[in-house]
């Protein structure tokens, strides 16, 4: 493989270099958790029931089964927050006494082997006195409806309300009322690689190694040796290459806790594959949510006051460590969107069901909360007989800083420009003759537009703000360089396909003149990396690239004073480049190489205050910027089928300072592609009994290649003042706006029908009936 | 009878002599018994293709035969692609494209793009796509990975 | 998801299959042909043969012929065998049509066309064929040889009348007369999925009308079937849409809707109606 140029003056950032990532990974030679050997393989035995209480478990005869009867002193995963009456509950390791969800395991088997494990697990007998189980978060709420958890009254686990002073003289003053009940159905993140994980016990040392796919390592290590009572240095967690994540990824597993319990009881290794089967069922599932939202406009389409009530279904359990409210309340802080409304009162509970937990999923509330308010303005664009485009003109925010009804200071931004420079991408007044002419010959093109916020890079006061137990936000970026002059930067993030071994570099590579392959980044091993957040909510760029920066300034900072003094000259004479340090103006220069070697073995050349060796560190812990985004799509429906076809799909985004644009497409792509899964096809679907039916690959309908429009990307780059680098976060905006664009795209298509479609997927069931409905009602 | 028998696989033209049961599908096979890991298990049941190798020059998905089934066949997996130090144009293209993010998928896609443009180097565009729809991937929506196999494609064309 | 333990035997001739058959059926044991729809029963052991018969080593299962006024396919003839038409007649370039909805490249390298045909899948696209086709299926068994129609052979879901100790060793499909038209149009949720509805027709035309018409209905009922009394409005009636609407109209309410999480029995028949008529409409372009 050819390394990346070295390139006198010239910079790195900015540029679409070939990632370091990939030799290894093309050539096979990545290393994700289930390649590992282990001498024992564990099967988890799962509830058949969705709720009810454990008789009796009986294993097989001398087969080694756990039960939470061999768990006493491990504790269970509790997550805290501490805001909005949240009723904390306890998830056991393996379900004790009772079973709350289909999937939840009560036993372990361990085995030989994987195929010898599942063959002890079908053996287990369990006895379970079935109880009545709520499955859909409305009926959850409902008076007599079984309780989930009995400390947690009437399902509800968290109930977040904010209402704005004066709110009800807005609301009363403005005369144009528009509503939309939404709904979005359950998803499952379904990244390619499922869950696993490996423990192994070291008998000299005694402590556990836990690899697994995880994107918070240092969490999960925290958090385990809390929970198994053991010492936090007892444990190593490595999150090898990583097969996506998407949020699924980031709570902790029970699975895990149980792993290190056994390998440290056993004293051996011992390995989970988590099945698909299993992950569609019993991983962490997103998105189950109600929204019903009403904008009070006045006759010149600016939306005045908004109101909403929101219902999420949080699933069985609280996942660690956002707490299943995290849903709920960031659509509470959040509905607003990209729009200026200051008068906004909002309802948001997070009810519990028996069904498999929530877990963040790219974008968390925000696809949601987008497709709802992108639909009520179109809504009211059609109300007022304004065009979609004019209305959000007219609402989006546009000086800044900004901040938003519910406390968020939004930073320097594109809204308008990026809906302008969209438009122009399309074309609309030519579309729109498409569209008349198609439609006199039945066919039914049609245009949606989503623009819309992402909040990226957001640190510790944010979080704090969210009231968790535990408070994520800071990065910490270690670098050094040894003798030979190549440089280690060790992060706490955990990246599983962001492409940061690169992005990172190339930061450095900036700062201390060497080229990018001259620096590698080392993340996800708990023993080498500084504490850290992990890689989630669009934050790793932002902050570990922050932390970088400012670790390399300082690293730049000695490089040149040790130049200084060997060249003779002042340092702001020296510039780093090229692999050396140069006198500016002058051919007088020395590798960088030979700097080092000079700081480690001849450190009594240099001056005193010039401590040996080169190691800088810094922290970042920034309070959060946004991005922005307009995303266009242009569809086709099969009126007669209620087939969709995505002509095209247009996204105009500004993450301030993009590192590496081939990364940050890819990350758009990914996005897009997932918000078009959620407009279109993927939906996990249970039936009254808290079954999944959509237990399969061949029914839970990730997209293909075919499904996948050609996705076209502009970019905007408003720098902002709130991230070190100027850069902001992207890896979940592509996500966010593509349900509302597409779906909105399928409503201008059947304008002449006189439907509204507001829920998602829209499935070609779904728009049928919608169709049949409305013709219905028309004879 | 369900017990281990021995069989040997030929895998990118290295034999391996294993026992195992009659259930063990290839894919396990391949990466259990013969330490290729590069193959990768997304889904078991024949849908994601991650698990996609070559069985004598045909990409078959892994998981869906047992490997006393490939018994005297020629099994190329991803480690078999470069030939020493010398990447395979699609692992370039791959690289040169972005066509990669976690990686998971990507020795199921190379290998099925090596597979269809080693017996029809002419394959038109549709029909390309079509074949390349087979397979998952969640990262990369896709993009990517048509520009750097429509690029290899080219490439080897014109050897 | 690893299959439950099974015995493994590798016959070589279809002699030798029918007698190991005979001893493993009643103990469930079934024929491993390309697996492609088998194994993937196996994996989430809804399926547990304590003995797979795999006929994949059976040269003589190869043959891909016509013979008089038939075309002959082995039990071992893969999809991808019909990507190119295999014979020049209409039935080769429907063949080849049709095979490109079938699931996904890599299973067309393995999967069967007698293989779909013993699995019996409602959305199976040779199933459909074969039934509206009028196909000959020839199953052998330790006890001798028998053949069947393929109006008998499909029974209901997932279900066959072939014996449990039978091998079904080849498929018959009546080659076209040159001057027939046929239309297939199918429809699923994203690309190689199995359909939802699929609809595949032949006829003539004489003296500008239709003549003997078939029409069968696939992936909508448990089993495929041609639908008569859409069968019966097209024949004798020169071809247009509106007949074409008719006809379609007709399939959506002659048919008993299979209803899942995909689709319940509204959307099925109004899948029904779209599926016929296009189908009609490409075999009159």
């Amino acid at each position: 493989m050819s390394a990346p140029k070295q390139r006198a003056g010239g910079t790195w950032v900015g540029r679409s270099i070939r990632r370091l990532e990939d030799p290894a990974l093309v050539a096979g030679r990545g290393r994700f958790t289930a390649d590992l050997n282990a001498e024992r393989h564990v099967r988890f035995v799962r509830s058949p029931l969705a709720s009810g209480r454990i008789e009796k478990i009986a294993g097989p005869p001398g087969v080694m089964l756990v039960t939470a009867a061999d768990l006493a002193g491990v504790r269970p995963i509790e997550p805290m927050l501490h805001k909005f009456n949240y009723v904390p509950v306890a998830q056991s390791i393996l379900a004790e006494g009772v079973v709350c969800f289909v999937g939840e395991p009560f036993a372990a088997v361990v085995a030989a082997s994987e195929a010898e494990a599942e063959d002890f697990a079908d053996r287990v007998e369990v006895s379970i006195v079935e109880a009545p189980a709520t499955i859909d978060a409305r009926d959850a709420l409902a008076e007599r409806a079984p309780a989930v958890h009995a400390q947690v009254a009437r399902n509800v686990l968290v109930d977040g309300e904010i209402t704005t002073t004066d709110f009800e003289r807005v609301w009363a003053a403005a005369p144009m009322r528009v509503k939309i009940s939404a709904r979005s159905r359950r998803q499952n993140a379904t990244p390619l690689e499922a869950r696993a994980a490996h423990a192994a016990f070291d008998r000299s040392s005694g402590r556990v190694t836990l690899t697994c796919t995880t994107q918070m390592p240092h969490l999960t290590r925290t958090a385990i040796a809390d929970l198994l009572g053991m010492p936090e240095a007892d444990l190593r967690v490595v999150a090898p290459d990583v097969g996506g994540g998407f949020g699924q990824k980031m709570s902790l597993a029970p699975e895990y806790v149980l792993l290190v319990w056994l390998a440290r009881r056993l004293r051996t290794s011992v390995a989970w594959t988590e099945d698909r089967r299993e992950n569609l069922i019993a991983s962490y599932h997103s998105r189950d949510q109600y929204l019903d939202i009403e904008g009070a406009f006045d006759a010149d389409g600016k939306l005045r006051a908004l109101r909403g009530d929101i219902v999420a279904n949080i699933g069985a359990y609280s996942c660690f460590p956002t707490t299943g409210a995290v849903e709920p309340l960031m659509a509470l802080a959040e509905l607003p969107g990209p729009y200026d409304v200051q008068a906004y009162s909002c309802r948001a509970r997070g009810v519990l069901t028996h069904t498999c937990p929530m877990a963040p999923f790219r974008g968390v509330s925000r696809p949601a909360i987008t497709f709802a308010i992108e639909r009520l303005m179109d809504k009211a664009a059609q109300a007022l007989a304004l065009d979609p485009v004019e209305i959000r003109r007219r609402n989006l925010v546009r000086t800044f800083p900004y901040t938003s009804a519910t406390g968020l200071v939004f930073d320097e931004a594109s809204y308008r420009e990026a809906l302008e420079v969209a438009v122009a991408a399309v074309d609309m007044p030519a579309f729109r003759e498409r569209q008349r002419k198609a439609r006199a010959a039945g066919r039914h093109l049609g245009i949606g537009l989503a623009t819309f916020s992402e909040r990226t890079g957001y640190g510790t006061p944010a979080f704090a703000a969210r009231g968790m137990g535990i408070t994520p936000g800071w990065e910490t970026v270690e670098l050094s360089m040894d003798p030979s002059g190549f440089v280690e930067a060790r992060i706490g993030a955990s990246p599983h396909g962001q492409g940061l071994r690169t992005t990172l570099a190339q930061i450095v590579a900036d700062q201390v003149g060497l080229a990018p392959d001259r620096i590698r980044v080392v993340h996800g091993d708990t023993d080498r990396t500084p504490y850290g957040w992990g890689t989630f909510a669009s934050r790793s760029l932002v902050i570990s690239g922050g932390a970088t920066l400012l670790a390399a300034q300082k690293l730049r900072a000695k490089l040149t004073r040790i130049a200084a003094h060997l060249l003779e000259a002042a340092p702001e004479d020296i510039a780093l480049e090229g692999g050396e340090a140069r006198v500016a103006g002058t051919d007088r220069a020395m590798p960088v190489a030979e700097l080092a070697r000079a700081v480690y073995h001849r450190r009594h050349e240099l001056p005193p205050e010039i401590a040996p060796g080169l190691a800088e560190s810094a922290t970042y812990d920034p309070p959060g910027t946004f991005s922005n985004a307009c995303h266009v799509a242009i569809v086709e429906v099969d009126a007669e089928t209620g087939g969709v076809t995505i002509e095209r799909f247009v996204v105009v985004e500004d993450a301030g300072r993009i590192i590496n644009p081939m990364i940050a497409n890819g990350q758009i792509h990914g996005g897009v592609m997932h918000g078009i899964a959620n407009a279109l096809y993927e939906e996990i679907v249970y039936d009254d009994a808290g079954n999944i039916l959509t237990a399969s690959l061949a029914d839970y309908l990730p997209p293909t290649l075919r499904e996948a429009p050609a996705i076209e990307v502009h970019h905007l780059e408003t720098l902002t003042s709130a991230s070190v680098t100027q850069a902001k976060g992207l890896g979940e905006g592509g996500g966010i706006g593509a349900p509302a664009a597409v779906i909105n795209a399928i409503n201008d298509a059947l304008t002449p029908f006189g439907v509204s479609i507001d829920e998602m997927p829209a499935t070609p069931q779904r728009i049928r009936a919608a169709l049949r409905a409305a013709s219905e009602k028309a004879a | 009878m369900t017990g281990k028998i021995d069989i040997t696989l030929h895998i990118n033209g290295e034999s391996f002599a294993i026992r195992c049961e009659p259930r063990r599908t290839l894919a396990d096979a391949i990466r259990d018994d013969c330490g290729q890991t590069g193959t990768h298990i997304g889904c078991e049941h024949g849908v994601c293709g991650a698990c996609t190798v070559l069985v004598d020059g045909e990409p078959v998905r892994a998981c869906l035969m047992f490997a006393v089934q490939a018994e005297g066949r020629a099994i190329r997996t991803v480690e078999g692609l470069a030939k020493g130090d010398e990447l395979h144009p699609l692992q370039r293209a791959f690289m040169e494209h972005h066509g990669l993010q976690c990686g998971f998928c990507t020795p199921g896609f190379l290998m099925l793009a090596a597979g269809v443009l080693e017996r029809e180097p002419d394959i038109g565009d549709d029909d390309l796509l079509d074949v390349l729809s087979s397979n998952l991937c969640r990262c990369t929506g896709y993009q990517n990975i048509i520009k750097a196999v429509r690029a290899a494609a080219a490439g080897m064309r014109g050897r | 998801m690893k299959p439950a333990p099974f015995a493994y035997h590798a016959p070589k001739s279809v002699e030798e299959a029918v007698t190991i058959l005979a001893q493993v059926a009643p103990d469930d044991g079934r024929v491993l042909a390309g697996g492609q729809s088998l194994v993937p029963t196996m994996a989430f052991r809804l399926a547990r043969p304590a003995h797979l018969v795999d006929i994949n080593g059976i040269a003589e299962l190869a043959r891909l012929a016509t013979a008089g006024d038939h075309l002959v396919i082995g039990a071992g003839v893969r999809h991808a065998a019909f990507h190119r038409p295999v014979v020049e007649n209409p039935l080769g370039s429907l063949l080849a049509f049709v095979v490109r909805h079938i699931a996904h490249y890599p299973i067309r390298t393995r999967g069967t066309f007698c293989g779909s045909l013993a699995h019996a899948d409602p959305a199976s696209e040779w199933c459909l064929v074969a039934a509206t086709l009028g196909a000959e299926i020839v199953a052998r068994s330790r006890d001798g040889g028998r053949s069947l129609q393929a109006g008998d052979f499909f029974q209901g879901l997932m279900t066959t009348s072939l014996a449990e100790n039978e091998l079904l060793v080849e498929a018959r499909l009546p080659l076209l007369p040159a001057d027939m038209r046929w239309g297939f149009y199918e429809f699923s949720r994203r690309a190689g999925d199995y359909a939802l509805a699929m609809a595949l027709t032949t006829f003539h035309l004489a003296d500008g009308v239709i003549d003997e018409p078939r029409l069968g209905l696939g992936g909508a009922e448990a089993a495929p079937r041609r639908i008569a009394a859409a069968e019966q409005v097209l024949a004798g009636r020169p071809p247009a849409s509106a007949l074409f609407r008719e006809a379609a109209a007709i399939a959506a309410e002659s048919f008993e809707p299979l209803e899942d999480v995909q689709a319940d029995a509204a959307f099925r028949r109004d899948l029904v109606r779209a599926v016929v008529f296009r189908a009609l409409e490409r075999a009159a372009a």
